[in-house]
């Protein structure tokens, strides 16, 4: 029967060391553990939720990125297409200032050439006449008389030479 | 896995322990000239004043723990002024015979039967009626085996709980390493599933440190009740005492931390006819002392099934008077108290949770 | 000791049956639900455990019951 009965003693000594136990551990055990796992929960909570954030922030910046390199891309492109194009137009232009450059040179040399040659002409009548005229002067100081006769004759006759 | 390390190196302890006890009966055994279980078995399971380790009983080897005594002012001494006092005989009428022993220097005047102290009466006899004495009996505050077993529990806890405090007190909340790497998860366990599972979200922090007090309370009693020597063995979470005081304080929790709702469906339970409700406030006021009363019962008899079952299995060699029988009751022994390990936790786990459901039934609110 | 013995261990017998029996259902039950739900297992065992303590609970009555007797 004493098997199921409480002991007097014992009972007193477990009220003792039980709540001398549980005071001393409340106070000195479960209060920090529970404290230091309670701000490490906390600490790996936020730590997560601070990845996330950072993983999204991540998202955006490399999207940003994405993009800014597709504009600049487009942008080369551009660039280069525009270059390209101001190059041929650099290159078409300076070959039709070249042609008309050319052109205007051969024009003007011709130019110069035909007005040369008429001046040559003209020195060359000039001189044929003169030429003639003396010719004549002394064909005629030798044949006539009437000096006005004979040069309106060797003018007729001057004029009458085609030199072409 | 560091955990299963741990719980093999016990096993090797326990096993090593239990062939100690086998042993150590053996010798018991040898001495005495009949071998009554029954008697063993008993003795093993209640309390004494001394802490039996091996030889026979009274004058083996064994640790005489102090008897404090209030008769009349407090007396203190040694138990063995019982155990190496004087053997004496009764005879009654019936021819029925009862041995006690009476205690010589300091404890002159008293006598010891069944572990229980008695005053001797006038002519220095303890005056048996019935089968018990009917002296007159001192407050007895010894220092018991249970006792002592109590404060070694005890102190054990509040070693191994403040230095893992004073883990984290040193390094911070951070990942736990050592003892702390062992206990947390346990801490863990109780303070979520435990404590969290059964009581409102915003209340259940007012008593986790009274259920992680109680879990590990249990647990450790309950593992230091499985290890045949001193300083184990005693039968301490498997005496009726301890769990009525255990069980005592879930009841105060409960009941003072019992809410308007939880009193309502006392005394007046919503959604019933009113001869109903009538009927039903003596029940209900029963079933709050029966649910603690379950508590105390299931562990009280859990824990001294458990060392009932492995004395009786390794008792299976004395009572056949084979070595032989050994190769039985020895692995039988070991599957049992292999089996008490998980025991050992889950009544611990089980007192701890069905505390918690009963404090988390008194403080939930009405959810109408 | 005597007769009351055998009573007394007849007794824990009969408890015995009547949990064996109680935890058994509990126990075949809470399989059979981790088998149709293995994602419960957790929730499932702890509720198992529960029921199969009470049940041990009534039956430990009847030991102690039985033990009374044995000590009459």
């Amino acid at each position: 029967m004493d098997l199921i009965l409480p002991d007097f003693g014992l009972l007193v000594w477990t009220g003792l060391v039980f709540s001398l136990l549980f005071i001393l551990l409340a106070k000195f055990a479960w209060k920090p553990i529970l404290n230091a796992v309670n701000a490490r929960e906390q600490k790996i909570a936020e730590a997560l939720a601070l990845a996330e954030k950072t993983k999204a922030e991540m998202q955006a910046l490399k999207a940003e990125n994405d993009q800014i390199l597709k504009t600049a891309r487009a942008e080369r492109d551009q660039i280069l297409k525009e270059a390209k194009e101001a190059a041929n137009a650099m290159v078409e232009e300076a070959k039709s200032k070249a042609k008309d450059e050319a052109t205007k040179i051969v024009e003007s040399a011709r130019q110069n050439i035909s007005s040369e040659k008429a001046a040559a002409m003209a020195d060359l009548k000039n001189h044929v006449a003169t030429l003639s005229l003396e010719i004549a002067e002394k064909v005629i100081r030798q044949e006539l008389t009437a000096d006005d006769k004979q040069k309106a004759l060797a003018d007729q006759f001057a004029s009458e030479i085609k030199l072409n | 896995m560091p955990q299963i390390g741990k719980l093999s190196s016990l096993l090797q302890v326990i096993v090593l322990a239990l062939s100690f006890t086998v042993f150590q009966a053996s010798a018991y055994a040898s001495e005495e000239k009949s071998f009554n279980v029954n008697e063993m078995i008993m003795h093993h399971i209640k309390d004494a004043h001394e802490w039996h380790i091996t030889g026979p009983e009274h004058g083996g080897v064994s640790v005489y723990l102090p008897v404090i005594l209030h008769d009349n002012g407090f007396k203190v001494f040694s138990s063995k002024y019982f155990y190496h006092g004087k053997e004496t005989e009764v005879k009654l009428n019936d021819s029925t015979t009862y041995h006690y022993l009476e205690g010589v220097g300091p404890a002159k005047g008293y006598g010891l039967y069944h572990e229980e102290i008695y005053k001797l009466n006038h002519e220095g006899k303890l005056h048996f009626q019935g089968d018990h004495p009917h002296n007159a009996t001192p407050t007895d505050l010894s220092i018991t085996k249970n006792v002592a077993s109590l404060i070694i529990g005890s102190l054990l806890i509040l070693i191994i709980m403040l230095s893992v405090a004073r883990f984290y007190r040193k390094n911070g909340a951070v990942a736990p390493k050592g003892i702390a790497k062992f206990f947390e998860p346990i801490i863990v366990m109780v303070r979520d599933d435990i404590a969290k599972a059964n009581i409102d979200h915003h209340k259940y922090q007012k008593y986790v440190p009274y259920l992680l007090t109680i879990f590990f309370f249990i647990w450790i009693n309950n593992m230091l009740g499985l290890i045949p020597i001193i300083p184990g063995g005693a039968n301490l979470t498997g005496n009726i005492t301890i769990t009525f005081f255990l069980a005592f304080c879930t009841l105060l929790v409960t009941v003072f931390s019992g809410n308007k709702n939880y009193w309502g469906h006392i005394f007046w339970m919503p959604g019933i006819p009113v001869a109903m409700k009538i009927f039903m406030i003596p029940i209900e006021l029963i079933g709050i002392i029966t649910k603690p009363f379950a508590l105390m019962v299931r562990l009280f008899a859990n824990i001294t099934a458990g060392h009932i079952i492995v004395l009786a299995l390794i008792s299976i060699i004395f009572i056949n008077k084979n070595y032989a029988w050994a190769g039985l009751s020895v692995p039988m022994a070991l599957f049992i108290s292999v089996l008490e390990i998980l025991v050992a936790f889950l009544q611990g786990f089980l007192f701890a949770m069905l505390s918690s459901l009963f404090i988390g039934a008194a403080v939930e609110e009405a959810h109408h | 000791m005597g007769i009351f013995g055998s009573i007394a261990a007849l007794g824990a017998g009969i408890a015995v049956l009547g949990a064996g029996l109680g935890i058994g259902r509990v126990g075949g039950s809470a399989v059979e639900g981790i088998a149709r739900n293995p994602e419960a297992a957790s929730k499932i065992q702890t509720a198992m455990i529960i029921a199969a303590a009470l049940i041990e609970g009534v039956a430990l009555f009847g030991v102690v019951v039985a033990l009374l007797g044995a000590k009459a």
